[in-house]
């Protein structure tokens, strides 16, 4: 028999017996994070495309969420640390090694372009919108006339932004869960895929809510096969990855994971969406409301499960 | 004196004592009654303050010397207060022969012991309130004419010698010298017939002197030194550990016998995983091998030995053959560990242990011992025992004490004649009125000793103390024993007093000086103050001529060329050796203490006392079926039960776990982490729980436990029902003929499983 | 110069003076450690061996923990040694995360905190770590690697040793004497 103790009686507060840093904070943000990415990336595309009339809900309406997604986002983030007051120092260096940091300044960057974004747009909302006040009339025009280039920034911002939600993990090697290259792309499909569903949520017209469930159909399918792939990397790694995946196959998260994420989260939509393009006639909301909560699933699953995740020795 | 006021206070007393007596008070409920707080929790205040506390050095801070009162082998160390005058931190002075500059986890954890909020603060009376026995908050002149006019109606009525004291610790000086001021020599403490008694004896009869404490093994030196069931590393007796790994360093043998695999048993290179309670077999055996292979030193043993012939001849039938059959160790494993030590020899250690009251035939064990060390040529010689040396200091003069009509040893006349010190548990027994006994105790004074942790079977301690007429407990904390309190006494911890100077012998002769490093907290005061103060009020200011500590000291120190001052600034002193003689010279010729002059393989003392003059095996009684040997010892970061509530160390180990072999485990159905009660032989159940370890490191047969937990008054805040007291479980206590040493070990016990359903009451 | 610190898990007798060392030197609150003692037994008895290891911050090389910090509250100081700034630090967590050995913790002041080798307070003034001066069987060695004189050079030197997860790439700079 094999003992392993700690006799000296440690019991540091969130690390001990097991880590737990990061709450729900962390887990809301990245999937805020990623579902704003999500929508601002296809808002992006589609204008760069030139289909922004063709598809008004991912061009104009879904953007105007962002701005409020990713305030509750840095919101939570700012919950999360222990040390608010200094909240500042986050913005006084860049660090590009660091995630974190990474995120903060990517951050710094959507939220103004996501706010543009929906100033640019205010006015198919609110056809009575006036701005007022010369300045920012002269700059609204100024944004019209470079819709392209902010549109080429917003989708580049954006994907940095979906890729991050994954790599804030995926860097933590001494987490095995989340030490795969996988995360990062998982992640991103992920939330394009939330951003896709929520675009099909708010869309009124049919040909835009099926060219969505396409592209999500398309990216579930991916996520699938990430998540599938990301498993036999863990199983065919190191002991203390296949123990990590064993969470997953047999441990504590095994019903959550392959219940809410997998079933209900992605196949079951899948399949829902599968439907609806064959033309059976069911509500609209169920696929992408389920998309959205599997996305939220999976975040938490992985932040928790990520925490519980340890090399031995 | 005022003889009204007597009157007066006598009649109040009398009023008071009206109580069922020696009802157990939970000091629970009693308020705090206002008393200041410590302020260490809200520490962290200020981002400045931060700074200031991480850039504060040691250089900075001011240091007081002192030596530590967490265990016994009295470490001199320098305290540490930082810039606003807290006591930050106890550090070893490294002068000193003790620790050299280190300290051990409870010494180091010593800050706790001051800073603990839930200490004795005011003098406590027991009085009746509403009918029922509790305790009241009383200033220190009532509290000690309480006592006074009690003592003063005992001598009368009985006389003098019917108060005993019972000590450990430091305060003992002082509370001894008003004892014998008052006209008892009866002073005991539990260190010597419930600890290293049996050796102590055993070694007088064989080699006329004692092994002292600190110990006088020159382990620093040793080849090889052998451990039997001393388990040195979780025992953190500070010299000693630091001197094993000394010896590690420079490649010693070391052989630990010892049924739980000890921290000291995986550091060696022969484990010898006895059954319990049969160590004098392989002691006899390896004897045997000695003798049998000549392994031994001839010449030392024809120069100081008598009896050899005699010895050979007693231990012919103790092969290692016959020894496997008892001890279950490999008679080739006995052969070899000899040989081990006889190459080492004569630096090598056969330990003498230090707890070694277990099994009611002790000395006769020790006795073993000492003959195996003779036969090695290890006494007197470097790597083996060597001879210390103590600073010589004269006491502040006084009168003579008035010589009692009873000498200590009267409470058990015609027992334990070889004891060189009082047996507590004698006094104790002494105690219980019985026909005839010509000298029942009517008063016990007990000093920094839980005895319902220390002694064992509790129900005859609390059966002498209800025969008491008064008890009055000095202590720091709220332990049990202060529930069975007249008057409650708040001694401030070490680190707040002065007390008389450390003057224990080693290889060179030293001295240590404790000083306050700050003001008593709360309402405590140091033992010399409360000794004096009430030596006054009885009217024995005679034997108190000094005004405080620091006159008391600076004349003593004078005397040796040094003051209070110089001590102060160097902590430590130490003194050349007066005479040569820390190891024996190359064929000196030396004379022993004993009756023949020599070391007495045969010993003409247990000869003479109608023991066996040579050790001889005894089987002792074995768990019936079901039930497990309790078996108990230390954790390396706390001392007995004085440390259990100590917040700095609690923090490291809060309660104490029942180990239990993994084959025992499937038995019961036992896992880790899961609380069970104790029931004994004798039916008696434990009051709390404890946490099951399931670990290969003990026997089968046995399980173990730390001594100390299981603290049941809830006034200790992090102590209380945390694990269990071993104590409680040691109804069956097997007494050494010898010195009268209380057998702990032969208790066995069994698990309850299903507690929950027997009722929470029992732990409220 | 390059700070490291080697632990003798043959001498150590996990006492854990080392731990009340630090926490009493270093104002580390109660319900806190930046260091901890790890027993390991392995066998059956009676054929049984302990490991026993007090561990810290490994003080790594290539640290991950540096790494991940948003703001460079943690950060590489003199020989290597990593430490936190506090009020740099936002208390994001990442650092936390990011440590295979479990090093750190939340200070209730809000920054993170671990063990610093006692580099401003102690090792800069010539002293010892704490823990390594209360040590009672001296089996802590400590130093500078760069020096090959340096107590924990010579040890390394002379003495069988491991590290504890090499395979996670952090380079230790807490060496275990086997
Ligand atoms: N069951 C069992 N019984 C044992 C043992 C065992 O292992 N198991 N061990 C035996 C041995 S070896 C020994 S030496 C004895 C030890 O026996 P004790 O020395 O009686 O041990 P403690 O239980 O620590 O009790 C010490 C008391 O002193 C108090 N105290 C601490 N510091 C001070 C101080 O500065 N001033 C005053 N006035 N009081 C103070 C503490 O609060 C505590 O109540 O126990 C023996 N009894
Ligand atoms: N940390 C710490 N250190 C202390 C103390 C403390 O309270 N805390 N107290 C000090 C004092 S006063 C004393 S007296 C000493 C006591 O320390 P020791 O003299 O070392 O005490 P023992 O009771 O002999 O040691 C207990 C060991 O005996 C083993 N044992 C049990 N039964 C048997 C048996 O039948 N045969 C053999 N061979 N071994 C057996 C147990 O498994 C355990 O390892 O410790 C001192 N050091
Ligand atoms: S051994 Fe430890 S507890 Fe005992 S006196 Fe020394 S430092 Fe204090
Ligand atoms: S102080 Fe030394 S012996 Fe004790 S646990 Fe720490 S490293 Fe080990
Ligand atoms: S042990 Fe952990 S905290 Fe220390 S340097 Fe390495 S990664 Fe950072
Ligand atoms: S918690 Fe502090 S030290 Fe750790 S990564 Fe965040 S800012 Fe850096
Ligand atoms: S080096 Fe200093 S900070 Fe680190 S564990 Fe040791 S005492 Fe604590
Ligand atoms: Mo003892």
């Amino acid at each position: 028999m094999r003992e392993e103790l700690i006799v000296s009686g440690r019991m540091n507060r969130l690390i001990d017996p097991g880590l737990h840093i990061w709450h729900w904070h962390i887990p809301l943000y990245l999937f805020l994070g990623g579902l704003a990415a999500g929508i601002l990336f296809f808002a992006a595309l589609v204008t760069i495309q030139g289909k922004a009339d063709k598809y008004p809900a991912a061009a104009r309406l879904a953007p105007f969420a962002t701005p409020i997604l990713l305030s509750i986002g840095l919101l939570a983030l700012l919950l999360d640390l222990n040390h608010k007051l200094y909240f500042w120092r986050l913005y006084t260096t860049i660090r590009l090694e660091s995630p974190m940091s990474w995120g903060a300044w990517t951050l710094m960057v959507v939220t103004p372009l996501s706010i543009v974004w929906c100033a640019l747009n205010i006015r198919d909302i609110f056809p009575g919108w006036d701005w007022k006040y010369p300045v920012l009339i002269r700059l609204e025009k100024f944004f019209k006339q470079n819709l392209l280039t902010i549109s080429w920034i917003l989708l580049v911002s954006s994907l940095i932004l979906g890729v991050y939600t994954g790599i804030l993990f995926s860097a933590f090697n001494a987490r095995p869960l989340w030490n795969t290259s996988i995360l990062g792309p998982l992640f991103l499909t992920s939330g394009l895929s939330t951003g896709a569903a929520a675009i099909v949520l708010l869309s009124r017209n049919t040909a835009e809510r099926h060219y969505f469930t396409r592209i999500d159909l398309m990216l579930i399918g991916i996520e699938i096969f990430l998540i599938i792939h990301m498993f036999m990397g863990f199983l065919a790694s190191t002991q203390v990855h296949i123990e990590a995946a064993q969470l997953f196959l047999g441990g504590p998260y095994t019903t959550v994971f392959w219940l809410f994420v997998f079933s209900l989260g992605l196949l079951l939509p899948a399949i829902l969406e599968i439907l609806e393009l064959r033309g059976f006639s069911m509500p609209h909301w169920l696929a992408p409301v389920l998309v959205l909560f599997g996305g939220l699933m999976f975040r938490f699953i992985m932040a928790y499960a990520g925490q519980a995740s340890r090399w031995l020795y | 004196m005022d003889i009204f006021k007597y009157l007066y206070l006598f009649i109040k007393t009398s009023v008071d004592m009206k109580t069922t007596r020696r009802q157990f008070i939970k000091i629970s409920s009693l308020g705090a009654g206002g008393m200041a707080m410590a302020a260490s929790v809200g520490k962290w205040t200020n981002a400045s303050e931060l700074i200031e506390k991480l850039t504060a050095g040691p250089v900075s801070l001011s240091r007081t010397p002192t030596y530590c009162e967490v265990c016994f082998w009295q470490c001199a160390g320098w305290v540490y207060k930082d810039s606003k005058g807290n006591i930050q931190k106890i550090v070893g002075n490294d002068d000193d022969p003790h620790c050299n500059g280190r300290f051990c986890p409870r010494g180091t954890g010593g800050v706790g012991q001051y800073t603990d909020e839930d200490r004795l603060k005011t003098p406590l009376i027991r009085t009746v309130v509403d009918g029922k026995a509790t305790f009241r908050e009383a200033d220190w002149d009532e509290a000690l004419d309480f006592i006074a006019v009690k003592m003063k109606d005992i001598a009368a009525r009985y006389g003098t010698e019917c108060v005993a004291l019972f000590t450990h610790g430091s305060g003992g000086a002082h509370f001894g010298q008003m004892l014998k001021a008052f006209g008892s020599q009866s002073v005991t403490a539990p260190s010597f017939a419930q600890c290293r008694g049996p050796r102590e004896v055993g070694f007088l009869t064989t080699f006329g002197d004692i092994i002292y404490s600190p110990e006088r093994t020159d382990i620093r030196d040793t080849r090889c030194l052998v451990l039997i069931g001393s388990h040195i590393g979780e025992n953190m007796h500070n010299g000693q550990i630091q001197e094993m790994s000394d010896a590690i360093d420079k490649g010693a043998t070391i052989i630990t016998v010892d049924p739980r695999f000890s921290t000291a048993a995986s550091k060696s290179k022969f484990w010898l995983p006895i059954k319990p309670s049969t160590d004098m077999a392989l002691l006899l055996s390896w004897m045997n091998v000695l003798i049998e292979n000549g392994w031994y030193d001839k010449e030392y043993i024809a120069r100081y030995a008598h009896g050899f012939e005699e010895l050979k001849e007693h231990v012919k039938k103790y092969t290692p053959e016959w020894a496997y059959g008892i001890t279950t160790i490999d008679p080739n494993v006995i052969r070899r560990t000899a040989k081990e030590m006889y190459d080492a020899s004569p630096a090598v250690i056969i330990h003498p242990g230090r707890h070694v009251t277990w099994y009611g035939d002790d000395t006769q064990r020790l006795r073993a011992v000492a003959i195996l060390n003779a036969l090695l040529g290890s006494w007197g010689r470097r790597g083996g025992f060597y001879q210390p040396e103590k600073a010589s200091v004269p006491d502040f003069p006084t009168p003579p004490f008035p010589t009692p009509k009873h000498k200590p040893t009267d409470a058990y006349k015609g027992k334990y004649n070889l004891a060189n010190e009082v047996v507590s548990n004698g006094i104790c027994d002494a105690t219980i009125p019985t026909p005839d006994q010509n000298c029942s105790f009517k008063a016990w004074f007990v000093n920094g000793t839980n005895l319902l942790a220390a002694l064992p079977d509790q129900e005859q301690t609390i059966k002498a103390m209800e025969a008491l007429e008064l008890l009055v407990v000095i202590d720091t904390m709220p332990v049990e024993i202060t529930g069975y309190a007249d008057v409650v006494l708040p001694e401030c911890t070490y680190l707040e007093r002065y007390d008389m100077l450390r003057k224990s012998g080693h290889r060179e002769p030293n001295i240590a000086v404790r000083v306050p490093a700050a003001e008593p907290k709360y309402n405590s005061k140091p033992a010399d103050w409360i000794a004096r103060e009430l030596a006054i009020k009885m009217g024995l200011e005679a034997w108190f001529p000094w005004k405080d500590m620091e006159e008391y000291l600076d004349w003593q120190l004078r005397q040796i060329g040094s003051s209070l001052d110089e001590m102060k600034r160097i902590g430590v002193k130490k003194f050349p050796r007066k005479h040569d003689d820390l190891y024996f010279a190359p064929g000196e010729d030396v004379a022993f203490n004993t009756n023949t002059g020599k070391i007495e393989l045969y010993s003409t003392d247990m000869e003479a006392e109608g023991f066996d003059p040579l050790p001889v095996y005894t089987a002792h009684e074995e768990p019936a079926e079901g039930f497990y040997r309790l078996i108990y010892g230390r954790a390396p970061m706390h001392t007995f039960s004085r440390t259990a509530n100590n917040p700095n160390l609690t923090e490291l180990m809060d309660e104490n776990t029942l180990w239990v072999n993994p084959k025992v485990a499937k038995i019961w159905d036992l896992k880790s982490g899961q609380y069970v009660k104790l029931k004994n032989q004798d039916g008696k159940v434990s009051t709390f729980s404890i946490k099951v370890r399931v670990t290969e490191r003990i026997r089968w047969d046995s399980v173990y436990m730390v001594h100390g937990f299981g603290h049941n008054n809830k006034k200790l805040t992090r102590a209380h029902g945390r694990g269990i007291n071993d104590t409680e479980l040691v109804t069956n206590v097997k007494i050494d003929p010898v010195m009268g040493g209380t057998g702990m070990r032969s208790n066995f016990v069994t698990f309850i499983t299903d507690f929950e359903a027997m009722g929470k009451e029992a732990e409220s | 110069m390059r700070y490291a610190m080697a632990v003798d898990t043959k001498k150590c007798v996990g006492c854990s003076d080392c731990v009340v060392g630090c926490q009493t030197e270093n104002n580390v609150p109660i319900g806190y450690c930046r260091d901890w003692i790890v027993e390991v037994t392995d066998g059956t008895y009676p054929q049984l061996e302990i490991e026993i290891r007090s561990e810290r911050c490994n003080h790594c090389e290539n640290s991950p923990c540096v790494r991940c910090c948003p703001t460079g509250a943690s950060h590489y100081a003199e020989g290597g040694v990593v430490l936190v700034t506090p009020d740099e630090c936002i208390g994001c967590g990442a650092c936390i995360a990011s440590c295979p050995y479990d090093a750190r913790y939340p200070h209730p002041e809000g920054y993170v905190d671990k063990c610093t080798f006692c580099l401003d307070n102690r090792v800069k003034k010539g002293l010892d770590p704490a823990c390594v001066s209360v040590c009672p069987t001296k089996c802590m060695y400590f130093g500078d690697l760069d020096d090959p004189n340096s107590p924990v050079s010579r040890v390394l030197k002379k003495r069988k040793w491991k590290t504890l997860i090499p395979e996670a790439g952090t380079n230790p700079q807490l060496y275990f004497l086997i």
